[in-house]
């Protein structure tokens, strides 16, 4: 018998079973239920990175889930752990999430040994994106460093498959050197698309590189670009944020006008486990995606 | 609000009615320290006058009934090479007897993150609303410094909060549960004397605090001091172990990892609680540090307590217990480092 103290069972609230609705954020629901989702297709990139395709399983929680250029996923290996892991895909792409994974733990070691068919659980979207919206009408640089690829794809994707919303496009990737170059594949169809143009550089050449050598910011050397009228995004490594920033800065884009993608290690994606804390700032709800101001005004988030 | 008062005797009926069919929880004798002076822990009690409700304060905050420090966030089933999640919340209900001001200003803290903030955690909601809480007005232990922090009266957040005068308690009544609850032993309304003799228990316990610590200008100094070699003084004695994370009525930052069963058939998603003191706090994929030194990880603590959460929140994070001062085996404790923070601010 309990007189003075009610049980009170959360689960029986209204809309606690519903799908869960990511993009709405402040209602109390089962946000730790993971969507099942199957490996279809694996893409070797390179020795340590892997182009994973995952089906959401359900087809109503497929309807669901959708995601904007720059967001991320939580994605579980039950029994091993889950892992933040940026959106490589189109976001027209719907219900069908693509992660590139560099082997660098438990859990992504365990994804590379998985093959087709294993079965995962993702959360999410989270996060914020890139505002593809707002950048209609503008150049737009897409500039990445190393693994920065991987986020950097999806809006790749966005701009390409919406080309006449933009203006010219500049796509600059450079890494350590050939062998870590990701989605070599797809270079020389984005270089073919009217009005996109790509140029690729590593720090080390190897005897069957062609192309340019040196750092990033070397591609944008002797650019002519009007500020106010471009916009950029910048993934990569944090070191290349402050080189590839200050010269797009010189150059003329304001730091509004500049959008990076953070790295942190998240636990939950949810503003709750403070892993990815910056001063009053999380990473995963407000962030991952900054513009270059709000970066220069956080202490030690590059 | 609804006052009442209650007799002693009235409040133990109150108690012992609430025992019958609940679990509760209350500050308990659990030894005594070198120096002979008792510990307390908020233990589970089987009768009343296990709660001593005299007691200064606790090692550990009675935050642990909200946040565990380890709690299962779901179990996965595995079974032909398939597997099932299974999620379960924590709805048995419980009491909480004799929380401070602060522990209790710390649990709103708690509900900004954890229930009101993007994403509520239904873990916590569900412990949250499945707690009675009956607070108790104290007098300040010498280093509690919660006035300074506006933590040391509480007006929400509790069920019943009551403040003694003697012969009697006065209650402050702040839910329906709470007021049925007063309704099945004899409350009393509230005469002019009772006021009266409140306002001047009230008066003298906001008048007995002797540890102050400006706190005003912080967001702005741990900005301008960011730099300061006060961080390395202060970093280099701290010995990373977390304990102050441990104790704190309001640090909620986690780790989340996953273990399988011997036989293989069952996996947990485990959550446990963390520090941002700890080495791979801010470590990411492929071993970058974003905070690898002792001093930085630190300022951290007291950036995100006067800086971070005031941005977000519009007040501190921290309520003021000193916990973190007493268990830090560095003798690391906020009154001294906030001091030469301020010192530093006046510059040489």
């Amino acid at each position: 018998m309990n007189i003075l103290l009610h049980r009170y069972d959360i689960t029986q609230e209204d809309d606690f079973h519903a799908l869960p609705d990511f993009n709405r954020k402040a209602t109390l629901q089962h946000v730790d239920k993971v969507y099942k989702a199957e490996i279809t297709n694996i893409i070797r990139l390179t020795e340590m990175e892997k182009l994973f395709h995952f089906r959401i399983l359900d087809p109503k929680e497929r309807d669901t889930f959708s995601f904007l250029p720059g967001q991320f996923v939580m994605l579980e290996v039950p029994g091993y752990g889950e892992v933040p892991i940026s959106i490589s895909g189109s976001p027209t792409n719907k219900g069908y999430v693509e992660l590139c994974i560099r082997k660098a733990g438990v859990v992504t070691s365990m994804l590379h040994r998985a093959g087709r068919g294993a079965r995962v659980g993702i959360r999410g979207p989270f996060g914020t994106h890139f505002p593809m919206g707002k950048m209609k009408g503008s150049d737009i640089l897409l500039i990445a460093g190393g693994l920065g690829l991987a986020p950097l794809r999806a809006p790749i994707f966005h701009v390409t498959e919406n080309r006449s919303d933009y203006r010219n496009v500049h796509i600059m990737y450079g890494t350590k050197d050939p062998s870590q170059l990701l989605f070599d594949y797809q270079y020389k169809q984005w270089e073919r698309i009217d009005g996109v143009n790509l140029s690729v550089i590593v720090e080390r050449a190897d005897d069957t590189w062609k192309g340019p050598v040196g750092l990033i910011t070397k591609l944008m050397d002797g650019m002519k670009i009007v500020g106010d009228e471009t916009y950029a995004i910048v993934c990569g490594p944090p070191v290349m944020f402050k080189f590839v920033c200050n010269q797009l800065g010189k150059m003329g884009v304001p730091m509004h006008r500049m959008f990076v993608s953070l790295e942190r290690r998240m636990h939950c994606g949810m503003g709750k486990c403070c892993r990815c804390n910056i001063g009053s700032t999380y990473t995963c709800v407000d962030g991952p995606v900054f513009d270059y101001w709000s970066v220069m005004n956080l202490k030690e988030a590059i | 609000m609804l006052f009442k008062t209650l007799t002693k005797k009235d409040f133990r009926s109150l108690v012992e009615i609430i025992l019958q069919s609940n679990e509760v929880i209350g500050p308990k004798k659990s030894g005594t320290n070198k120096d002979g002076n008792p510990i307390h822990k908020f233990l589970p009690v089987a009768k009343f006058e296990e709660i001593d409700l005299g007691y200064q304060t606790t090692e550990f905050s009675p935050k642990t009934y909200f946040l565990p420090y380890k709690e299962n966030l779901s179990t996965y089933r595995f079974e032909n090479g398939e597997w099932e999640q299974d999620i379960r919340y924590r709805i048995q209900p419980r009491a909480i007897i004799g929380m401070h001001a602060c522990d209790i200003n710390a649990l709103l803290k708690l509900d900004k993150v954890m229930a009101r903030d993007k994403f509520p955690s239904p873990y916590y909601v569900s412990r949250r609303r499945n707690t009675f809480i009956v607070g108790i007005d104290h007098e300040p232990a010498e280093k509690c410094f919660c006035q300074s922090v506006g933590a040391d009266t509480v007006t929400h957040g509790f069920d019943l909060f009551l403040t003694d005068l003697g012969d009697r308690y006065f209650v402050a009544i702040n839910s329906d549960r709470g007021f049925n609850a007063l309704a099945k032993v004899d409350a009393k309304l509230v005469t002019e004397k009772d006021s009266h003799d409140y306002l001047a228990v009230r008066a003298k316990i906001q008048n007995s605090f002797k540890t102050k610590v400006r706190i005003d200008n912080l967001p702005n100094l741990l900005d301008i001091e960011f730099e300061s070699d006060m961080w390395k003084k202060w970093g280099n004695k701290c010995l990373s172990c977390g304990s102050c994370a441990m104790v704190c009525p309001t640090c909620y930052c986690y780790g989340v990892a996953e273990h399988v069963s011997m036989d293989f058939t069952k996996g947990q998603k485990v959550k446990q609680l963390h520090s941002c003191n700890l080495v791979d706090f801010a470590e990411v994929a492929g071993g970058h540090n974003f905070r690898p030194t002792r001093s930085s990880r630190l300022k951290y603590r007291y950036y995100h307590q006067h800086r971070g959460f005031v941005e977000a929140y519009d007040e501190p994070k921290c309520v003021g217990c000193n916990r973190c001062g007493t268990v830090c085996l560095a003798g690391i404790n906020p009154p001294e480092v906030i001091a030469d923070l301020q010192a530093e601010g006046h510059g040489p």
